[in-house]
C-alpha cells in the first residue's frame, strides 16, 4: 500500500491521489474561489477510498449511472419526434423508426436500455444480497436504492404504454386495474390514475408527463441520495470488512484505494464490456426474440381486440407470475405488492453476525440460492400461459420466494459463520 | 488464497450465466441473422412450422416481392408507413422503372402506399376492414404470413368459397388461387379424431408449386423488409459498432492493468 502514496505517475496533474493540489492559477484558481471543483473531485474521487477487493459484481453500480444517462440522453431525442396521443402516439413511434434519420437507433438503444437497466439492476440488488450491503451501517443505503427500483419499475411501466401498441394497452389496462383491488378506495382510484373510465387518450396523456418529467426528477434525487449514502457509510466489499477500522499512519484505510483513479479505469473496463453485449442486442436482435420488443406490441392499440395471452415486459414477470398464482385477485396483488415491498425490510430480518456469504454457512447459502432460482422461475412463468402445471410451479416458487424473506430472521441467526478475517483478502494481478 | 469450494461454484455459476445469457443473445441474433437458412417443410401437416425462409438483404427477391404486393395486395392492404421513394430506394429501383411500374397513375413517389379500397366498403364486403400490413411481419413473424399464404383451401361453407389453415375462418378471399391453383385439404383418422394429413390440388393454377412457392417467399421477404426497413443497415453498422467495442474494452483493460500493477 505504501507504493501507492510514494508513485504518482498515474495520478492526474502528477499529484498523489487524495493529497491537496498546490494553489493553481488563472481560471482554476478563478472558479475555485467560486466553486469547489476540486474540492469536490479530491472528496469524491481522488480523496474517497474504496476497498481495493471488489470483483465483477461491483461493476453493476456504475453500469446503472451509465445506463440511466443512456436513457436520459436517447429519451430526449425521442421526446423530439414522439407524439403523444391516442391517435398519433403509433404513428409518431413508426415515423421515428422510418423517417428520422438515425431514429431507430435511438429507440433501440432506448427499448433495450429499458430492459438492461433492470438486468444491470437486479444483479447490483444480487450484489448487496451476495456480500450483505444492505447490513448496518448501509440500511438507508439500501433503502434509498429499493425507492430507485421502485421509481424504475413505474418508469418502465409508463414508457412501456407510451408506443400505444396492443400489448401497451392491455398491459397498462391489467396493471392499472390491480389498484382496483384495494378495499373501498380501489374503483375510486383507478378512475383517479385512469382519468377516464378506461385506458384512454388521458391516460396516455398523464403518464408521458410522468414519464418524461415526474419519475425522472424523482430518480435523479434519489439516485443522488443513493450515493451520497454510499459516501458516507463507504464501500461494503466481498468480505464484508470494514475498510475504515483499519487505518494507516495517515489517517487512510489500509486496505482503500483512490476511487479515482483506480475504480474509474477499472469501470471503464465493466462499461466496454457492458457495451459489448448491449451492441450485439441492439444491431443484431433488438425484440431479442420477442423478450425486450413484444410482437403484439406492433399492432396498434385495441380496446376490441384483446391479445392471446397478455404477459408483462420479463422484468415484471416473476411479480406477475406470483399475482397469477393467487386465484383470490385481491390477495394475488397483495402478495404481489409485498413480493416487491419485502426487500426492504433485508436489514432487519438479517440477523446474522457476517456480513458476506464468504463467511456465512450452508443454511443462508442455500436460501440465497433457492431465492435466485425461484425468482429466475417466477420470471420466466410469468411469460407463460397461466395453465396446468405452470400455476402449480409457480405457487411452489413463489413460496420459496417467500420463505427467503420470512425464514431470515432463523437461519440467518442459527446459521454456523467462519470467522471474518482483519483485512479483506486481495491478490494483485 | 483461500477459495472455499462454494464460492468456486458461485463463481462457476456466474460464469455460467454469463455464457448462456451469451448464447441466448447471440443465439437470438443468429436466429434473426438467418431466419432464410432453413425454408418450407416437406410436409403439408408440418404447414405450423414452415419457414419463410426468406432473407432481406435479397435485393432481386425484394423487388419481385414489392411487385407481387402492388399486383395481388394493393388493392386492398395498404402499407400506410412506407412510401413509395423510401422502397424505391431500399430496392434499387430505377426513377424510371418506379414511374412506369410501381407508382400508381396520379400518385406521388412521396405518398405513403395505400390501397384503393374504401375503408367503410371493405368492412361492408368482407365484415372487417383489411388490415394495413406495413407491420404485420413485426407483428407476427415472417413465417406466420409465409404458412397464411400457403395454407389457403376451397371451403364452400365460407362466404369467400375458401379457408385457411393458420387464420381459420379468414375474412380474406384466396386471391392467389389463380397462381397457386386450388386445394382440399385431406384428413386422416387417428384414433376417433380427424386429423389433417394433406392438401389435394383440384384445379392447376398459372404457376407450378416451385414457383408458387418463390412468389409467397418473395412477398413475405419485401413484407419483412416493409416492416423494418433499417434492418439491412442496422445489421451491417453494428458489425464494425462491435468490433468498436472489442478494441475499446481491450485498450480499457490494458490501462486498468497498466494502474492497478500499483495495487498490493
Amino acid at each position: 500500500m505504501a507504493s501507492l502514496h510514494e508513485h504518482d505517475g498515474h495520478s492526474p496533474g502528477g499529484m498523489p491521489p487524495g493529497s491537496n493540489p498546490p494553489p493553481k492559477k488563472g481560471f482554476w484558481a478563478w472558479l475555485n474561489k467560486r466553486l469547489p471543483v476540486d474540492e469536490f473531485i479530491s472528496s469524491q474521487l481522488t480523496g474517497y477510498y474504496a476497498p481495493k477487493n471488489f470483483n465483477i459484481w461491483y461493476f453493476f453500480g456504475s453500469l446503472a449511472l451509465v445506463v440511466l444517462v443512456l436513457q436520459l440522453v436517447t429519451g430526449i431525442f425521442l421526446t423530439m419526434f414522439y407524439k403523444v396521443g391516442e391517435t398519433t402516439s403509433f404513428d409518431s413511434v413508426e415515423y421515428i423508426m422510418r423517417e428520422v434519420d438515425w431514429g431507430w437507433l435511438i429507440r433501440y438503444l432506448h427499448s433495450t436500455g429499458a430492459s438492461a437497466f433492470f438486468i444491470v439492476v437486479y444483479l447490483h440488488m444480487f450484489r448487496a444480497l451476495l456480500y450483505g450491503s444492505y447490513k448496518a451501517p448501509r440500511e438507508l443505503l439500501w433503502i434509498l436504492g429499493m425507492l430507485v427500483y421502485l421509481a424504475l419499475m413505474a418508469e418502465a411501466f409508463m414508457g412501456y404504454v407510451l408506443p400505444w401498441g396492443n400489448m401497451s394497452f392491455w398491459g397498462a389496462q391489467v396493471i392499472v386495474n390491480l389498484f382496483g383491488t384495494i378495499p373501498g378506495i380501489g374503483p375510486g382510484l383507478v378512475e383517479w390514475i385512469r382519468g377516464d373510465y378506461g385506458i384512454a387518450d388521458a391516460t396516455l396523456n398523464r403518464f408521458f408527463s410522468l414519464h418524461v418529467v415526474a419519475i425522472p426528477l424523482a430518480l435523479l434525487l434519489l439516485v443522488m441520495l443513493h450515493l451520497v449514502a454510499l459516501r458516507q457509510t463507504g464501500s461494503n466489499n466481498p468480505d464484508g470488512i470494514e475498510i475504515k477500522e483499519k487505518v494507516g499512519a495517515d489517517g487512510k484505510p489500509l486496505d482503500g484505494i483512490p476511487f479515482h483513479p483506480y475504480y474509474t479505469v477499472k469501470d471503464i473496463v465493466g462499461v466496454g464490456m457492458f457495451l459489448v453485449i448491449f451492441a450485439i442486442i441492439v444491431f443484431f436482435t433488438p425484440t431479442l426474440g420477442g423478450l425486450f420488443l413484444e410482437g403484439p406490441n406492433f399492432g396498434p392499440a385495441n380496446p376490441m381486440s384483446t391479445p392471446e395471452h397478455i404477459a408483462p415486459v420479463w422484468y415484471f414477470t416473476p411479480y406477475y407470475a406470483i399475482l397469477r398464482a393467487v386465484p383470490n385477485q385481491r390477495m394475488g396483488a397483495l402478495l404481489m405488492a409485498l413480493a416487491v415491498l419485502s426487500f426492504l425490510f433485508l436489514p432487519w430480518l438479517d440477523r446474522s453476525p457476517v456480513k458476506s456469504m464468504r463467511y456465512r454457512g450452508w443454511m443462508s447459502r442455500a436460501a440465497l440460492a433457492i431465492f435466485a432460482i425461484s425468482f429466475v422461475a417466477l420470471g420466466y412463468l410469468g411469460l407463460q400461459p397461466a395453465e396446468g402445471s405452470y400455476v402449480l410451479l409457480a405457487r411452489i416458487f413463489a413460496l420459496l420466494y417467500f420463505l427467503f424473506f420470512l425464514a431470515m430472521p432463523f437461519y440467518s441467526k442459527f446459521d454456523r459463520t467462519k470467522p471474518v478475517p482483519d483485512r479483506v483478502i486481495y491478490h494483485a494481478h | 488464497m483461500h477459495t472455499s469450494p462454494w464460492e468456486k461454484v458461485a463463481r462457476g455459476a456466474a460464469g455460467l450465466l454469463l455464457l448462456s445469457a451469451l448464447m441466448i443473445v447471440s443465439g437470438s441474433a443468429l436466429a434473426e441473422e438467418s431466419a432464410g437458412s432453413e425454408s418450407g417443410g416437406s410436409t403439408d401437416s408440418d404447414w405450423s412450422h414452415w419457414h419463410a425462409g426468406n432473407d432481406v438483404k435479397n435485393i432481386a427477391s425484394l423487388q419481385r416481392g414489392a411487385r407481387n404486393f402492388l399486383n395481388y395486395c394493393a388493392g386492398c392492404h395498404s402499407l400506410k408507413y412506407e412510401r413509395y421513394s423510401r422502397m424505391a430506394q431500399d430496392l434499387e429501383i430505377p426513377p424510371d422503372l418506379e414511374q412506369k411500374y410501381f407508382l400508381p397513375p396520379g400518385t406521388k413517389d412521396t405518398s405513403y402506399i395505400s390501397s384503393a379500397m374504401p375503408a367503410g366498403d371493405a368492412e361492408t364486403w368482407f365484415g372487417k376492414a383489411p388490415p394495413d400490413l406495413s407491420l404485420m411481419a413485426r407483428e407476427r413473424g415472417p413465417d406466420y404470413l409465409y404458412q397464411f399464404l400457403k395454407t389457403f383451401y376451397v371451403d364452400p361453407k365460407r362466404q369467400t368459397g375458401a379457408n385457411n389453415m393458420r387464420l381459420p375462418s379468414t375474412a380474406m378471399p384466396d386471391v392467389i388461387s389463380a397462381l397457386e391453383g386450388l386445394k382440399k385439404p385431406v384428413y386422416k383418422t387417428v384414433g376417433t379424431e380427424q386429423v389433417f394429413d394433406h392438401f389435394e390440388q383440384l384445379a392447376p393454377g398459372e404457376m407450378s408449386a416451385e414457383e408458387f412457392d418463390g412468389f409467397v417467399r418473395d412477398t413475405v421477404n419485401f413484407l419483412d423488409y416493409v416492416g423494418e426497413p433499417a434492418q439491412v443497415q442496422r445489421r451491417a453498422m453494428g458489425v464494425w459498432v462491435v468490433l468498436f467495442l472489442l478494441v475499446f474494452t481491450w485498450l480499457a483493460w490494458l490501462l486498468k492493468r497498466e494502474y492497478w500493477k500499483d495495487v498490493h
